[in-house]
């Protein structure tokens, strides 16, 4: 077969452009074999290669002093000081979860956690950032993802801590399942997937290969469609007990000697973990297939070598210590073969009874692909905002508390073990979730956020506010912000107002993070998230963040502590509607520009709030996001349990009663303090260049701004703990 | 006191009771390895949660199989005590040192949260120091934590005082609405007749520190710890 002669049939079966298939055939020198095609098919995709988002990852800062391991790796590593570090890392899940939601949501939680366990950390957290459609119509898929988070998270041992969901229109049939692993590891244990040493060898461990989820990563890169319940066989199954046997075996294997490289087993299977791990020593490998434990007899090496079967895990070994690797994952009963070895040729051969079947540049397969530069095109910018109308604050509250996007979460967390592992001093359901690191006076901060009606609205800013939201979070527990992880979710770039959309998030994000100095030190991108019916979804770059506190003891939750305590607004408010949940909740409409990021200020109250904390000067602090201030305070009120009584708030007879209460002004936390500590507070703020506005006093029974806004507390949590609990219980298991 | 942890595949409180047992109340701790016969000579075997051999077929089910379980059956038997908690306390009913089983709970999901528990008998070793009646704030974390035993198996049960634990509110009284699970008379815990073997679905080594929310948990490490004492000196 000439490359003129392939048909259009084949290469759309391996996901490969004409162009690209022209430049493997000039680039080899020969004409690939199936088993080449299919191979570099699936490294060449979208999913892998990132070719259409590459040139503009590099914008993102990923140096910093802590950084141990930025991009490029299975995971990111910050140094946390006494000889700990911690790694993380998203990813999405989107496309299988569309098609079957709870092995979609299973499997890519099994997957983000391999990703941890390769670099030779222990997960400690979990957390999950969610988009559905809107209820009850998506009832289905919401309940399935959770059951399928919650199948996978549990039986592995491992606390799901956090996370967030929204519904909105565009995800209907697109729902958006981002995971996040959180790892502990001793800084001198750090783990790497690099294939160093010709001679050594490769040792596949873990389940069995089968001929499940062939073309999960070509798939990945495509729309979604009608034909796509047809690819339900290419989501794989999640087996979350095996996966915690392996999770025990390698973390055993920090007791052996001979282990050079750890690389999980992901999308695009052997082929892709082989090729990055020899692409990171500039290395080759030899893969012998019929070594490989196979689940089914007569698989073909495309079979064998493109499967994406879950719960495997690749090393890199050196030979004369095989014999005690092989052990550690015998004594856990699980399956482990030498399948081949590192070469220096820098290619990756594949063998199949002694005979070479596929014979690549590992180069070429990992980064070969050429970039796709595509076309931007700018929206307009929406016109801006000004909504005058006399509001009942009481029942806006009320409506806004009951609604999807605000309503509490506790029906979704206690149906994952958030306890597990005897270390989360902070539960989810306030800002971040806070966990000790044991034998330490630390503990580390994680949150995962984003905001996709500001990104609809504005993605650079909307991208700005993920990551100064989150920093937010974690700043609230009194935890200082360490890195990013993101997750970029997006429609397809071949359009040019979605490719602008992601070069103007990735901007956004980078702005922020410089401004806040956090390195993002690993991510992913899933594009083509589109359907049918909605076409692109709406920009929706999620922000993993994760902080430290040093002092575990100086923890801050959202809720209020005690009555008398004073209740505080750290920042000011600006007349910033737009984008507000409030205007689409009561009004109905996304509208406007979301509120402005002003990075001085913002980090002016995140050192205000820390120093505050440090100084043992707050008894709660809560972020102010969606909703506005108002909402805050009742979040703060729910959560603790205690009302709060208010005069007439000043700020509101310039600025007007709907902003002051419901605009979604960044830069803003509700705190409360002691009154002994006012006299401090107020110094720091006046130190920090912070606003610092006195809304009343915690007690009673109400929300009560004198003349303006009175909602009796019993009430408010009816309507806000009840609103998600209403739904009956998902059919599938968990 | 020597305290035994179980550790089959798929179990996961094994490091969190190892942590309590070792780092908090500073009490001698061994890991026994579901392959292995020997119990090490502990005073006390701890099932602790999980989903053991990732609780395929019933929860339990193949973990009573285990060369571990024959051990801790016959030191059992002998009055060994035997601590089981949630996936542990699944495995002892399906061992049959206790009666009964754990069914998927009544609302058909997983459940993870604090619980309040009311102890109603405090002359067992497990429970010393407790006070009846006085209830209990520890968490829970299970998807099939539902008790169920037949009526005559019931009966005999409460006749029997067999029932140590019941799932109550927070000022102790036992209702439909404070059990989370439908367990059949709000069982939570169950000591077998000897006294010596305990089943709860709770985490006791969940609150053992103030810092993780509440400290009910060591009343049982305790009690264990100080009737262990009084046998050693008496």
């Amino acid at each position: 077969m000439s490359a003129l002669q392939i048909d259009d049939q084949t290469l759309r079966e391996v996901a490969l452009s004409r162009e690209e298939y022209e430049l493997i055939v000039a680039g080899l020198g020969r004409v690939p074999n199936a088993l080449e095609l299919g191979m570099l098919g699936v490294l060449w995709s979208e999913h892998c290669s990132y070719k259409s988002s590459k040139p503009l990852l590099g914008r993102l800062p990923s140096d910093g002093a802590r950084v141990l391991q930025g991009p490029g790796e299975n995971a990111g590593a910050l140094e946390l000081g006494e000889g700990w570090a911690v790694v993380f890392k998203a990813e999405s899940h989107n496309h299988p979860s569309a098609i079957e939601p709870y092995q979609g949501a299973a499997t890519g939680v099994g997957g983000i956690v391999r990703d941890v366990i390769a670099m030779g950390a222990r997960p400690v957290a979990l957390l999950d950032s969610l988009r559905f459609g809107p209820l009850p119509a998506s009832r289905h898929h919401f309940e399935a993802v959770v059951a399928g988070i919650g199948g996978y998270g549990n039986c592995m041992g491992i606390p799901t801590v956090g996370g967030e969901v929204y519904f909105d229109d565009c995800y209907a049939q697109n729902p958006l399942v981002n995971a996040m692993c959180v790892g502990l590891v001793r800084s001198d244990r750090l783990m790497r997937a690099r294939a160093d040493g010709a001679g050594n060898l490769l040792v596949l461990a873990g389940s069995a290969t089968g001929s499940d989820g062939i073309h999960g990563a070509s798939f990945a890169s495509l729309g979604l469609d009608q034909s796509s319940a047809e690819r339900r066989p290419a989501v794989q199954v999640g087996n979350p007990f095996m996966e915690k046997c392996l999770l025990e075996a390698c973390m055993d294997l920090g007791q052996v000697e001979g282990v050079v490289g750890v690389q999980d087993l992901g999308a695009a299977g052997l082929t892709s973990s082989v090729a990055e791990a020899a692409a990171r020593s500039g290395a080759g490998a030899r893969v012998e297939v019929d070594k490989v434990p196979r689940r089914e007899a007569d698989m073909t090496p495309y079979q064998v070598m493109l499967s994406e079967s879950q719960e495997r895990m690749l090393l890199i070994v050196e030979g004369r210590h095989l014999d005690g690797i092989l052990a550690v994952f015998r004594a856990w009963d699980l399956e482990a073969a030498v399948i081949g070895e590192v070469t220096d040729d820098g290619c990756l051969s594949v063998v199949e009874g002694g005979r070479e079947v596929a014979s690549l540049p590992v180069q070429m397969l990992t980064a070969g692909v050429p970039p796709r530069h595509l076309m931007s095109q700018p929206q307009p910018s929406p016109p801006p905002l000004r909504l005058v109308e006399t509001v009942d604050a009481g029942a806006a509250l009320k409506q806004l508390l009951a609604s999807p996007n605000l309503c509490s979460r506790r029906s979704i967390f206690r149906q994952f073990d958030h306890m597990v592992g005897a270390s989360t001093l902070v539960a989810p359901g306030g800002d971040a979730c806070v966990l000790r690191i044991k034998g330490t006076a630390m503990a580390l901060a994680m949150t995962m956020d984003g905001n996709a009606r500001y990104c609809h609205l504005d993605p650079f800013v909307g991208s700005q506010i993920a990551v100064v939201e989150a920093a937010r979070n974690l700043v609230a527990t009194g935890a200082k912000p360490l890195g990013v992880t993101d997750c970029l979710n997006f429609g397809n770039p071949d359009r040019p107002e979605v490719y602008w959309q992601l070069e103007q998030a990735v901007a956004g994000i980078a702005a922020a993070c410089r401004s806040l100095e956090l390195p993002v030190v690993s991510g992913n991108v899933s594009l083509f998230n589109e359907s049918e019916s909605f076409g692109s979804i709406r920009p929706t770059p999620v922000v993993g963040m994760v902080g430290l506190l040093e002092d575990a003891d100086k923890r801050l939750q959202a809720g209020l502590r005690a009555a008398g305590d004073f209740v505080l607004q750290v920042g000011i408010t600006h007349d910033e509607m737009g984008g507000s949940e409030y205007l689409s909740v009561i009004k109905g409409e996304v509208a406007g520009r979301p509120p402005g990021v002003d990075l001085t200020a913002e980090r002016a109250a995140h050192e205000f709030v820390l120093a505050a904390a440090a100084e043992g000067l707050l008894r709660s602090a809560h972020d102010v996001a969606e909703g506005g201030m108002l909402v805050a305070l009742a979040e703060t009120a729910l959560l603790g349990g205690l009302g709060v009584r208010c005069a007439a708030l000043r700020s509101s007879a310039e600025l007007g009663l709907l902003p002051a209460f419901f605009a979604e002004t960044q830069g803003r936390f509700v705190v409360s303090a002691a009154p002994g500590s006012m006299p401090g507070l107020q110094t720091l703020a006046r130190r920090h260049h912070v606003e610092l506005e006195l809304l009343g006093l915690a007690g009673g029974d109400q929300i009560e701004f004198e003349g303006q806004c009175r909602v009796g507390l019993e009430e408010l949590d009816r309507l806000w703990s009840g609103a998600l609990d209403a739904l009956p219980p998902a059919a599938e298991g968990g | 006191m020597k305290f035994g942890v179980v550790v089959f595949p798929g179990t996961w409180s094994d490091r969190d009771f190892g942590w309590v047992i070792d780092r908090v109340l500073g009490q001698e701790l061994r890991y026994l390895w579901h392959k292995d016969r020997d119990l090490h000579g502990v005073d006390c075997v701890v099932l602790p949660g999980g989903f053991a051999y990732g609780d395929y077929l019933r929860c339990g089910a193949i973990a009573r199989f285990s060369p571990v379980m024959e051990s801790v059956r016959d030191f059992a038997d002998h009055g060994g005590l035997v601590l089981g908690s949630c996936n542990g306390f699944q495995v002892l009913c399906e061992s049959g040192l206790l009666p009964g089983a754990l069914l998927r709970n009544r609302e058909g999901r997983f459940v993870c949260q604090w619980s309040h528990l009311v102890c109603e008998r405090n002359d067992l070793v497990f429970t010393g120091l407790m006070t009846v009646g006085k209830p209990l704030r520890i968490p829970i974390s299970h998807g099939q934590g539902n008790y169920f035993a037949d009526p005559a198996t019931l009966s005999r049960l409460e006749q029997g005082g067999q029932v140590v634990f019941r799932y109550s509110d927070a000022e102790g009284r036992v209702s439909r609405g404070a059990n989370p699970n439908g367990s059949v008379h709000g069982i939570a815990g169950l000591v077998n007749a000897g006294g010596n073997v305990l089943g709860l679905m709770p985490h006791p080594e969940r609150c053992a520190e103030a810092g993780l929310g509440g400290t009910d948990g060591l009343l049982l490490f305790r009690s264990l710890i100080e009737a262990g004492l009084g046998v050693l000196t008496a």
